[in-house]
């Protein structure tokens, strides 16, 4: 079963804090595989915010194939970051030959161009990038992004972190958000793109569950955004819904909740705003999320949130001082990392509530 | 005695013999009276008995006329095997046996020079029903758990009208972070997912029709449960016309329109609305064909509502004036949708058909989002009159047309938008539950039943050829005629009360196919959720096979 973490803190963070709130679940897990998505980043990223960083694992020929094509597009890099890499024998890890954090320009004629431009040509270079890389196997393209970064490896957490040298903390791999999850082997294919978070225009989702409306979903969805693809985990269907309800039709955040787990039909009768919720349902039905899950999402802005199936069937709680907040599935993650808080306000949110934390640090708990 | 000649007609050419034991037989004539074919007469036999009175054998002949009961023998006046007479006799002394040998499909057309007409179903013997090859086969367990069905709350209900595609509904976010709307949308009730189907007054007895109006107004008042049932094409007492339970009823305009002078007359004094209206444009056990009310079932109160004299009521095969998809679209839809101010849906039924997909699509495509459901009636679908052909030759099956239909809305992306209701068969093992949930789990909304209603309230026809005689006007139960005699057999109450109870009995199973897969809410287009151990089925239905 998966376990999912998130941090989100006034100050940067190293992402050992992140492996500390996951090791401790880790009789919850599988220890098959961990990653994560960095958000608003500090160290040597910090000057290139408004720049896109790729993140992205492949071979010498996939490196190769990506500059190539990043080149044609007309990116230029700014700077790259790879890490050092600690290949002990017996690494419980299933490495690529190469993990690539490269910060890029834009390309020149986008000079004028307006911020949706960008973002789609972003999208469209990250999927182009993915089909080629897909073709032989050459590498994977986890995401392409200003100030965000993607890390996903096979084997076990432990390891991947050894492996990558981020026990050890320092300033120079920092965010002041992140997300994490614990597990590789998903209920299909043991493939790197099925690992969560996963990353769309600034969207992160990851979820601890099952979305048994799986299909439902994938076969709405896929023609509705060309980026809605892959399709390798359930928890995908989240991240599209999240994103399709949010950037796409432009709508609040609170109504996300009302698209996953819609209210039963007796109390949307009794509610004001019935003509609104009864048309979310209608024209959103395929996009219920049915089955028991917990899902923390990530929006472009940093705002950090968490909402739980319509019947409470996955915990989840959240722990706070007064520079950080961390959302985890089990309260062990949070006392491990914030052993000295006030463990009497940490929240247990029910089936209808979403708790929403935005850059101050401020929570707030939406009833549906 | 009787010279019997090559030709005429015997009890072996019939397709029920009556076993009647003499010796058993009271002379109630019990049998006799129920028997609404005139199928069995009384008849005097002249017996010879041969006695001896005295100590020794002294054997003597007597003659003797012996009341008996015997088979009339009659291509008009023949038995359909209904059982009445073994019902009503106190002494087991008479029943009805299938009889294989029989000759009626030859002699009738041979005798009659006439296409043979029969109401009921298809009577051909098929092979194991589809639906009976496909199981639930996704079970939720660990990580996923399945849900209680006594614990857990479920949400039972189908939407009926038509629904816009996301990003067109006028939904704007306010200054508070609110969707606001003013704007009109298409009208959609959310309905419990089993219609009661389109059965008309004059098919069914005035007894009957209201027996499944008292069920349905029973299961929304006290038991909560939003069932509609569709008028069928015959109009409605003007009596409900201006009662709050109109809300119930699905009105349907049918090629014969008939009735509707009294509804469109009714319209000033309605307040409610009704629960929508269903343009019937085709019906599955007799594609192609139009409506059917023999003379004998045209009552005076049958020619009251409808408006017609006593004569055969024939309705068109199609609907007059009505050459395109678009035109239907254009015409009925918006003139009914105008009727009711834009504040009731109105949907079409279709017979399942090699080109129903064609029909769909350009439904589906229609730029004025006012179709309000696809109702797809297949070839197991009943009717109270047809000619034989049509009922056992022509149609297409549901499973896989209403599946095709389904996916090729999923192919643009429009699943839902036109709700998908499915019929024809469902049901008929008298599992209506499993059958629905698995029509569901295949991409319908939710489905509609007749046949299966009128076995609730006493129907013993059947698909091997028991009855079947609802053209005929005698129906034996009381449920399909317009003789007062036979209509006061079936008590409304009774109907009413089985139809509630088995609806209820309905709603528990759906529970408890709705809990092991872990679903609260109907799981249409779930077709991960089945399995098939036939791969021909598997492949069509794109579900898994398993063996």
């Amino acid at each position: 079963m998966c376990r999912i973490g998130a941090i989100k803190s006034l100050n940067y963070i190293h992402p050992s804090m992140a492996l500390q709130l996951m090791q401790s679940q880790q009789k919850g897990h599988d220890n098959s595989g961990f990653a994560m998505v960095m958000q608003n980043l500090g160290g040597i990223f910090e000057p290139y915010k408004h720049l896109p960083t790729l993140s992205m694992a492949c071979t010498d020929e996939g490196v190769k194939i990506a500059e190539d094509l990043l080149h044609e597009v007309g990116f230029s890099r700014v700077t790259q970051w790879t890490p050092e890499v600690n290949d002990q024998p017996g690494l419980d890890i299933n490495a690529m030959p190469n993990y690539v954090f490269e910060t890029f320009k834009y390309p020149r004629t986008y000079k004028h161009s307006s911020r949706k431009e960008k973002e789609e040509l972003l999208l469209d270079t990250r999927l182009t990038l993915r089909r080629a890389l897909e073709e032989n196997e050459e590498g994977f393209v986890y995401s392409f992004w200003p100030d965000l970064l993607t890390l996903k490896e096979i084997g076990a957490p432990r390891d991947i972190g050894t492996y990558f040298n981020l026990w050890e903390a320092d300033n120079r791999f920092t965010a002041k958000v992140i997300t994490a999850q614990c597990r590789q082997n998903t209920n299909y294919d043991i493939v790197r793109y099925a690992a969560h978070p996963f990353h769309l225009q600034g969207y992160t989702a990851l979820a601890n569950g099952e979305n048994t409306f799986y299909l439902k979903n994938k076969e709405f969805q896929q023609g509705l955004h060309r980026g809605y693809i892959g399709f390798e985990s359930d928890t995908q269907c989240l991240l599209y819904t999240l994103h399709y309800v949010h950037r796409e039709l432009g709508w609040p955040l609170h109504y996300y909740k009302h698209v996953v787990t819609p209210l039963p039909f007796a109390e949307i009768q009794q509610r004001e705003d019935q003509k609104q919720l009864l048309g979310i349902r209608q024209s959103l039905a395929h996009l219920e999320l049915n089955g028991p899950n917990t899902i923390i999402g990530m929006l472009p802005d940093n705002t950090l949130f968490t909402c739980c199936d319509a019947k409470k069937l996955r915990p989840v709680v959240i722990g706070r001082d007064n520079n950080t907040i961390v959302i985890s599935s089990e309260v062990c993650g949070i006392n491990e990392i914030l052993p000295d808080r006030d463990w009497e306000i940490d929240i247990y949110p029910n089936e209808r509530e979403v708790v929403v934390i935005n850059d101050d640090l401020e929570v707030q708990r939406w009833k549906q | 005695m009787e010279a019997i000649k090559l030709n005429d007609v015997t009890a072996n050419d019939l397709p029920w013999k009556i076993i009647y034991d003499a010796s058993r037989c009271t002379m109630c004539g019990s049998c006799v009276a129920t028997c609404s074919f005139r199928a069995i007469v009384p008849k005097v036999e002249r017996r010879r008995i041969v006695f001896s009175e005295g100590n020794f054998p002294e054997p003597k002949a007597r003659f003797s006329a012996v009341p008996v009961i015997r088979q009339a023998k009659s291509i008009r006046d023949y038995c359909r095997g209904c059982g009445m007479c073994e019902k009503v006799c106190p002494n087991d002394a008479i029943k009805p046996v299938r009889n294989p040998d029989t000759r009626l499909p030859v002699i009738t057309r041979c005798l009659g020079g006439d296409s043979i007409k029969r109401g009921g179903r298809k009577n051909l013997e098929g092979s194991i029903r589809t639906l009976d090859k496909i199981r639930v086969g996704r079970i939720s367990q660990m990580t996923d758990p399945s849900l209680d069905a006594q614990r857990h709350t479920f949400d039972l209900l189908a939407p009926f009208g038509r629904i816009l595609p996301p990003h067109k509904l006028p939904f704007t976010p306010d200054d508070d972070q609110q969707l606001i709307t003013n704007e009109i949308t298409p009208p959609v009730n959310w309905i419990y997912p089993v219609i009661i189907g389109d059965m008309s007054i004059g098919a069914l007895s005035w007894r009957m029709w209201e027996g499944v109006a008292m069920a349905v107004a029973y299961l929304n008042e006290e038991c909560g449960m939003p069932v509609r049932m569709c008028s069928g094409e015959g109009g409605v007492p003007v009596r409900l016309l201006k009662s709050k339970y109109l809300k119930y009823i699905i009105l349907q305009i049918a090629s014969g329109h008939f009735g509707w002078n009294r509804i469109a007359n009714a319209m000033p004094h309605m307040v409610e609305d009704p629960a929508g209206i269903l343009i019937k444009i085709g019906q599955g056990a007799k594609p192609g064909d139009g409506g059917l009310l023999q003379a004998g079932k045209v009552a005076e109160h049958i020619q009251a509502i409808r408006g017609v004299p006593k004569a055969d009521l024939l309705s068109p095969p199609n609907h007059q004036g009505l050459y395109s998809i678009e035109e239907s679209v254009q015409k009925m839809f918006l003139s009914f949708n105008a009727a009711f101010k834009f504040r009731v849906p109105v949907a079409i039924k279709v017979a399942a058909s090699a080109t129903s997909v064609s029909v769909f699509n350009n439904l589906v495509r229609d730029p004025y989002n006012i179709v309000g459901g696809f109702f797809l009636d297949g070839i197991d679908g009943g009717t109270g009159a047809a000619h034989e052909v049509s009922l056992d030759h022509t149609g297409h099956p549901i499973v896989s047309k209403l599946r095709d239909c389904y996916l090729a809305a999923v192919t643009q992306g429009r699943q839902g938008q036109i709700p998908l209701w499915a019929a024809g068969g469902l049901g008929k093992t008298g599992d209506l539950a499993a059958d629905a949930f698995k029509m569901i789990a295949l991409g319908a909304n939710g489905v509609f039943t007749g046949k299966l209603i009128l076995q609730m309230a006493g129907c013993v026809g059947n698909d091997m050829g028991r009855c079947n005689a609802c053209n005929t006007g005698l129906c034996p139960t009381g449920i399909t005629t317009q003789e007062p005699a036979l209509v006061r057999r079936l008590d409304p109450e009774k109907v009413a009360q089985n139809i509630v109870n088995y609806y209820l009995a309905m709603d528990q199973e759906f529970k408890k196919l709705l809990a092991p897969i872990g679903n609260s809410s109907l799981p249409v287009g779930r077709s991960d959720a089945l399995i098939s151990t036939d791969r021909a089925v598997a492949e069509r239905l794109q579900i898994q096979h398993v063996c």
